[in-house]
């Protein structure tokens, strides 16, 4: 009876599991905006904050989605090690670049105020920064990546209608053509803004 | 030939609000739409100029706009305020024709309508009294998003001096705003009335510019600091902007091509 109790137990807890985890993504931006704010907010050293908020962002941003969207028809030609190389690039230059955007705002309040499901992979949510008395209102778009339901990425920011994954892809593409798509020239462009 | 060059100057005024400093591009860029058969290519025609162009634009930016916009910052917020909504106002007289050639013809009613008040009771343009009464402010157009309403192609996409960058379309739009579809460069230079100086159009053209300029001094910077090759950043947010503005949609969707996320399967 015991055995049974237990083996029902476990089952139910895999039940559960397979079950309604799915959370949803506007509930996901808000708590981020809310913790990043937090972050922000707090007198903690810049370097401090740097580490909290990159750490936001590998939980809950696509790094290596965005970072092979970014690279566009090029992944195609990427050989097992250079993509392991360029994920490993990618992710430090991503990590440095979105927390030196953010580390300059002190408190941002950023509302959500709607979510719109485009298809079973993506949502949009819409939110809106609000107007300081340095800058106007900004509408921020988050494009999420819903595949798994039971854990939604953030694929790409979408500010006043400007994407910046595309911004980012189309910066990757004008190096490589500047450099006859050699994908070694972009390796050195990451290392360089890493380092910087 | 005086006419000419003063034509010139006063293109490169008009556009400084919109354009200011920033330029760039390579090769060829596909600012793609919803779906394939309304993508488009933007050929960047003069690449290397343009590189030079845009460098010499930073260069002006760093020593005229950035530290005049600056200042302006220091300015109380209500006199900053007050000066944007009387430029936004003043923008209607070139959104309204403009709403109306795109047969946009309830926005063109709502402009008027906020232009008569905020003009009058508004004074000058100063107070929103427009948006008090429920008419609140619509997007901007001009004779550059006309013509892409109607189907013309961007053309090459450059950079000019000063100006920034501009696409064959939009600079050819930026020629009916002197051709009479700008009623105030009509009153303040074409027609010679006693009420306004040539001066007060150029005036309200760089004032529009700093005024942009300082509500973007974080934005750019930002931009500046994260980019790797800050041209092909700003060419790419150019030409993005402007073909959202075309589409006069807000809808994230029909800006973006998702053809490319789809082959990314990381979940």
């Amino acid at each position: 009876m015991t055995k049974i109790k237990i083996i029902s137990f476990f089952f139910f807890i895999l039940l559960l599991d397979n079950i309604s985890f799915a959370k949803e993504p506007s509930k996901l931006i808000s708590e981020i905006v809310n913790e990043a704010s937090v972050i922000l907010s707090s007198s903690d050293p810049v370097e401090a904050k740097i580490i909290r908020l990159n750490n936001i962002a590998e939980t809950s941003v696509d790094i290596n989605g965005i970072g092979m969207y970014t690279l566009g028809k090029y992944r195609k030609n990427l050989s097992e090690d250079q993509k392991i190389k360029y994920k490993k690039l990618f992710k430090s230059y991503f990590l440095k670049s979105f927390s030196s955007r953010l580390v300059d705002y002190s408190d941002p309040k950023i509302s959500v105020v709607s979510e719109n499901k485009i298809n079973e992979k993506y949502t949009i949510v819409s939110t809106v920064l609000e107007e300081t008395s340095k800058n106007p209102e900004i509408k921020i778009d988050w494009r999420i990546y819903t595949k798994n339901p039971d854990r939604p990425l953030i694929r790409d920011l979408i500010v006043e209608g400007l994407s910046l994954a595309r911004t980012q892809k189309e910066e990757f593409k004008s190096i490589l053509q500047n450099n006859e798509g050699d994908i070694n020239y972009l390796f050195k462009s990451l290392e360089e803004f890493i380092i910087k | 030939m005086k006419k000419i060059l003063r034509i010139i100057i006063i293109v490169i005024i008009s556009q400084v609000y919109t354009l200011h400093s920033y330029a760039g591009s390579d090769g060829s860029l596909e600012i793609d739409s919803k779906t394939k058969e309304q993508s488009a290519e933007v050929k960047d025609c003069f690449e290397t100029i343009n590189r030079g162009i845009f460098a010499f634009n930073q260069g002006l930016d760093k020593i005229f706009f950035k530290p005049v916009a600056k200042g302006y910052r220091f300015l109380p917020k209500p006199i900053r305020s007050g000066t944007s909504n009387a430029l936004n106002n003043l923008s209607n007289v070139v959104t309204i024709p403009n709403n109306i050639l795109q047969g946009q013809f309830k926005e063109a009613g709502i402009n008027t309508l906020r232009f008569s008040i905020n003009s009058t009771l508004g004074i000058a343009g100063i107070f929103d009294v427009a948006s008090y009464y429920g008419l609140n402010k619509l997007e901007k157009e001009d004779y550059g998003q006309t013509l892409g309403t109607w189907g013309v192609k961007e053309g090459c996409y450059f950079v000019l001096p000063v100006i920034g960058p501009t696409t064959v379309r939009d600079t050819l739009g930026s020629f009916a705003n002197f051709g009479g579809g700008d009623a105030w460069y009509n009153l303040t230079i074409a027609n010679d009335t006693k009420y306004f100086e040539n001066s007060d159009y150029y005036y309200s053209r760089i004032t529009a510019g700093v005024d942009f300029r300082a509500k973007n001094l974080e934005a750019f910077d930002s931009l500046e600091n994260n980019s790797m090759d800050l041209y092909a950043s700003v060419r790419s947010l150019y030409l993005q902007d402007r073909k959202r503005k075309i589409l006069n949609s807000d809808e994230t969707t029909e800006t973006m091509n998702d053809d490319d996320w789809e082959e990314i399967d990381t979940q």
